[in-house]
């Protein structure tokens, strides 16, 4: 029965990938390549490759690619209701706690010290970003390793965030097409 | 009836449209949700997304499909639960149902390679000022404690590459210490 073992395959990886994300990967790994033989570790490699150049969650993108590949549109199907089932009931719940008592004093304490932490982590995957985007080579001191246009179209696209309130989907399009047009610009006139 | 209906339409639509154009992870749909969410529709209150935000972390599975399943039931209950996974995982579903079949074509055109770099920059930025908005307030609390968390958590995800789950974990412990500090009578810290 591939649609069920598709299904609990993906539920485990649902249930047990902490962290989000790149922290999922070893994991998705495990299951899908190791364990069931269900993609090379090449095909594997190009799964995450084309995860990082298209939205979506990683183990969401991961269930359908290899749902797909593996039993077709079904297979899609099962195998991304299953690695989102866990969070559907975890999350939930944890949701319901938080609506029900979140007004406490004690709770409140709790949620005090754990606030500074959740800016940090969003902080911690911003500049991870920003590194990885400016010193596409890895980080270094030379000047001649730092991707310029992407400097200046993080201050741009910082400008119109922050200070004109612009849309945050449009100023990443607009990011986008400035990369292109850099470019291209660069490459007529230099 | 029909406010509720409006709510979970606005829901649907908003989700569907930041699942659809968050490249990048978990962080960066949780970063366009607070701008979304609080600063343009003024559902939720800053302090209260942080909150849903430490939920939709500290649960298992994917932080952008968490993240969805918190805001959807604070604002519509179960109802809105679904209502946010569906339009969540649509998007990955249909684009990586069309991309898986000429991958190749699409991996190496350049504009596209260009693009993504490009949005990698805007995505850093989004980041970056939803970053500020909420350390300016953490700072302005002048709560000491508050601001140490920060920074030894930034310390310990960045330069540690430690799972985020851990610092979670501590910083509850931290709180419950605190609650149980100001139970023996001691001042608030």
């Amino acid at each position: 029965m591939i649609y069920l073992q598709l299904f609990l395959s993906f539920l485990q990886i649902g249930m047990f990938s902490f962290g989000g994300g790149y922290a999922a990967m070893p994991f998705i790994q495990d299951q899908v390549v190791n364990l069931h033989h269900w993609l090379s570790l090449s095909e594997f490699t190009d799964l995450i490759t084309i995860s990082q150049m298209t939205p979506g969650p990683i183990a969401v993108n991961s269930a359908t690619f290899v749902g797909l590949k593996i039993a077709g549109f079904l297979g899609a199907v099962v195998a991304t209701l299953g690695c989102i089932l866990p969070s559907c009931f975890i999350v939930s719940i944890l949701a319901y706690i938080y609506r029900k008592y979140h007004k406490l004093t004690m709770l409140q304490t709790i949620l005090a010290s754990l606030r500074p932490a959740v800016v940090a982590m969003i902080a911690s995957a911003g500049v991870s970003i920003l590194v990885s985007c400016f010193w596409p080579k890895g980080f270094s001191f030379s000047l001649s390793d730092i991707h310029l246009s992407s400097i200046f179209i993080f201050i741009i696209a910082f400008v119109l965030l922050h200070y004109k309130k612009i849309n945050p989907i449009l100023v990443m399009v607009f990011s986008g097409f400035l990369e292109v047009i850099f470019y291209y610009g660069a490459k007529l006139f230099l | 009836m029909k406010e509720k209906k409006e709510v979970l339409w606005k829901l649907f639509i908003s989700n569907l449209y930041l699942s659809a154009f968050t490249f990048g992870g978990g962080y960066v749909i949780v970063s366009l949700m607070k701008k979304k969410f609080v600063d343009e529709l003024h559902w939720i209150e800053e302090q209260e997304m942080l909150d849903l935000i430490a939920i939709a972390q500290s649960s298992p599975g994917a932080i952008a499909v968490n993240g969805a399943i918190v805001v959807g039931y604070k604002l519509a209950g179960i109802v809105g639960v679904f209502i946010s996974i569906l339009a969540t995982i649509l998007p990955p579903f249909v684009f990586l149902s069309v991309i898986s079949f000429f991958y190749t074509a699409f991996s190496q055109n350049m504009i596209i390679q260009l693009l993504l770099k490009g949005m990698q920059a805007g995505v850093g930025a989004v980041i970056c000022s939803v970053v500020f908005d909420m350390g300016k307030g953490i700072i302005h609390s002048r709560n000491v404690s508050s601001i140490l968390i920060m920074i030894i958590s930034f310390c310990i995800t960045y330069f540690l590459n430690i799972n985020v789950i851990f610092v979670v974990i501590t910083c509850i412990l931290i709180g419950i210490l605190r609650v149980l500090y100001s139970f023996k009578g001691g001042k608030k810290i």
